[in-house]
């Protein structure tokens, strides 16, 4: 692959990895535990907000952001023709 | 059928279900044993990758640890399955291109040093020993409580059963055995959870059945926070701990898991890069199943546990308290002589003690289910003990056979030799693992932390670095992972064994716990090496090269077989 399209990829790359590990951080770091007390104010059914995203809901998106970063990056190897 | 002889069946059939895979999936070469010939599909590998993560502290003690610290234990949840995401994305897919057998390799190729790769495998065998003596004590306990077989032989026949299918499958048979073990210990999870679902709330779906309300028409957590409240105990849905501290302990387990060998080999194991991701993705899918499960478990129980026994009188108590008296895990001690249960918050009030392994293990008796789903609960914590083993037993043999033998102190063994070797120190690891099992060091259920922190400190930063950051030298990668290692031996060592002058909680650096502090570590680690790495030469242009080349994908199969 030429240097200019090598470096394009993995500058793509590197922005999911941004963008995903943002919402990584927001639904654990930040729903989970910073602003727990806050959404827990909030109330959905039984569930407290804060305390349902750090037992429940953080560990549902995990799974989500792993499914959309394969998608991604399926796309991106067959884009740049490096998938086998 | 009593109890005794469904337990007998259920793990007579498991066993021999395991011993068969066993011999169907023999490792013929090195490569068979070390990664399983590199062509798992990514399906199986993440049922293997999950088995091998959820350890018998996953299967017994955690729905326990979150039934009696309620929002608190949350690190756990997110600690344990968040790392997968970092896993996933900034690991799994560069490390199956770089397409070696072990994590030492790794580092000692990245970094083109023996130092890097002898740091590496003392920090591989470190964490895999500390975690893999816990496995065995699972073992002999499950033996014990279910089968009154004493702890020892329990932990014996547990390892003749490990050493069998680990020495002759290596790799190899270990994947398809926790394939089956993944199903085993899941179905043995789930069925419980699903009855008192249904018993407690009219939803068979744990994970919405303890958001919901129960048979009096009150929010199941409302009442449970309302019984906390009026016994003394903190909120169930808001914790005790510092927030900075939750979110430190976090950080650090996500890190950890990210960092620790037996998950990262897992990922040399499948065909190309796409598998690995894709491999990681179901690994979590099949984790998430049994740790969104757990919380609901940790609910029930508690809500059950407190309405059962509280200011009950003593005599009246169900069959299922006595049985667990007998085993010590639950004392009851009549301290005004009123011959009812006071259980209470207040440790000079309270009259009732209860162990957290109970909170799974006695689950089923307490919502009274039938045998067979009593049984069941053996079975399933065995095969999660058993998996976790087998999969540190293996790093262990490879860090002695591939790491040090063949990279380092004898390059030109064959093949077979090498194949014979590492059969020989698995052999010997599992001997050392059985030992720990049946006389357990002082230090076992603090270590546990180590591991992680370990992890963190270590591994971590010296693979990402060496991926993603192109200049980084072995000078850098080094000084980081030392330097990183050595803060958290001596924090957890201050803190944990009352070495260097010891200290308490308010000697703590900041306020985080030896269990948080892997963090500190990892950052430490990142900085000291990023600092050198720039002040020292850049790294032979042929690592640069080597560099460019894991960050594409396509050609794993060809970096295989050099």
């Amino acid at each position: 692959m030429p240097e200019k399209d090598l470096k394009r990829y993995w500058r793509t790359n590197l922005s999911y990895l941004a963008i995903l590990l943002s919402v990584w951080f927001l639904v654990s770091f930040l729903c989970g535990i910073v602003w727990v007390e806050e959404l827990n104010t909030i109330r959905w059914g039984g569930f407290k907000l804060g305390f349902w995203f750090a037992q429940q809901g953080s560990i549902y998106v995990f799974v989500i952001i792993i499914l959309i970063y394969i998608r991604l990056m399926n796309r991106l190897d067959q884009k740049y023709n490096v998938n086998e | 059928m009593d109890l005794q002889m469904w337990t007998w069946l259920l793990i007579a059939i498991t066993f021999s279900i395991y011993i068969g895979i066993a011999i169907w999936s023999r490792a013929g070469s090195t490569k068979d044993f070390y990664v399983a010939g590199g062509g798992v599909s990514p399906l199986a590998n993440g049922l293997a990758t999950a088995a091998d993560w959820m350890s018998a502290a996953s299967f017994i003690s955690m729905a326990g640890l979150i039934s009696f610290s309620g929002y608190d234990a949350s690190v756990y949840l997110m600690g344990w399955t968040g790392g997968y995401v970092l896993l996933a994305l900034l690991l799994a897919p560069y490390l199956r291109k770089f397409g070696k057998f072990t994590v030492p390799d790794f580092i000692g190729d990245r970094y083109y040093s023996n130092v890097a790769r002898s740091v590496a495998v003392f920090c591989a065998l470190i964490v895999s020993f500390t975690y893999v003596a816990g496995q065995m004590r699972g073992v002999g306990l499950v033996f014990s409580r279910f089968l009154e077989v004493d702890i020892t032989s329990g932990v014996l026949i547990g390892m003749i059963i490990v050493l069998f299918y680990a020495v002759l499958g290596g790799m190899k048979g270990i994947t398809y055995t926790q394939v089956a073990q993944y199903c085993v210990l899941i179905f043995a999870f789930m069925v419980p959870a699903i009855f008192i679902s249904i018993q407690m709330t009219g939803n068979p779906i744990p994970q919405i059945g303890f958001g919901s309300t129960g048979t009096d028409g009150v929010y199941l957590l409302d009442k449970l926070d309302g019984l906390h409240h009026e016994l003394g105990f903190d909120a169930y849905t808001s914790g005790s701990k510092s927030r900075l501290d939750v979110f430190f302990i976090t950080a650090a387990l996500m890190v950890g898991t990210a960092g620790l060998p037996h998950v990262i080999v897992r990922f040399f194991t499948v065909k190309k890069v796409s598998d690995a991701r894709k491999s990681a993705g179901w690994a979590l899918f099949f984790i998430s199943i049994l740790y969104t499960t757990a919380p609901a478990i940790a609910v029930f129980a508690r809500t059950n546990l407190i309405q059962t026994v509280s200011n009950k009188a003593y005599a009246q108590l169900p069959e299922w308290v006595g049985n667990w008296e007998a085993t010590g895990l639950l004392k009851f001690e009549d301290k005004n002589n009123d011959n009812i249960v006071q259980y209470l918050a207040d440790p000079v009030l309270n009259e009732l003690t209860v162990d957290k392994d109970i909170m799974v293990l006695a689950n089923p008796e307490i919502a009274q289910l039938p045998n067979w789903v009593i049984a069941l609960v053996a079975a399933g914590g065995l095969a999660a003990a058993l998996s976790t083993a087998a999969g540190l037993l293996l790093v262990i043999s490879a860090s002695v056979s591939h790491d040090l033998i063949k990279k380092m102190i004898y390059p030109k063994i064959s093949e077979k030799g090498e194949l014979i070797t590492a059969r020989i120190s698995a052999i010997a690891a599992v001997t050392v693992a059985g030992y720990f099992g049946i006389n357990p060091p002082d230090f076992v259920a603090a270590t546990v932390a180590l591991a992680f922190g370990l992890a963190a400190a270590s591994f971590f930063p010296a693979i990402t670095l060496g991926i993603f950051v192109k200049r980084m030298n072995k000078e850098g990668a080094v000084a980081g992972m030392v330097i990183g290692m050595l803060l958290m031996l001596y924090y957890m060592m201050r803190f944990k064994f009352d070495w260097f002058g010891g200290g308490t909680e308010e000697d703590w650096w900041f306020g985080i716990s030896p269990e948080g502090f892997g963090t500190v570590a990892m950052f430490v680690n990142f900085g000291v090496s990023l600092l050198i790495a720039f002040l020292s030469p850049k790294p032979p242009a042929e690592i640069q090269d080597m560099v460019e080349n894991i960050r594409i994908p396509s050609g794993a199969g060809e970096a295989y077989t050099h």
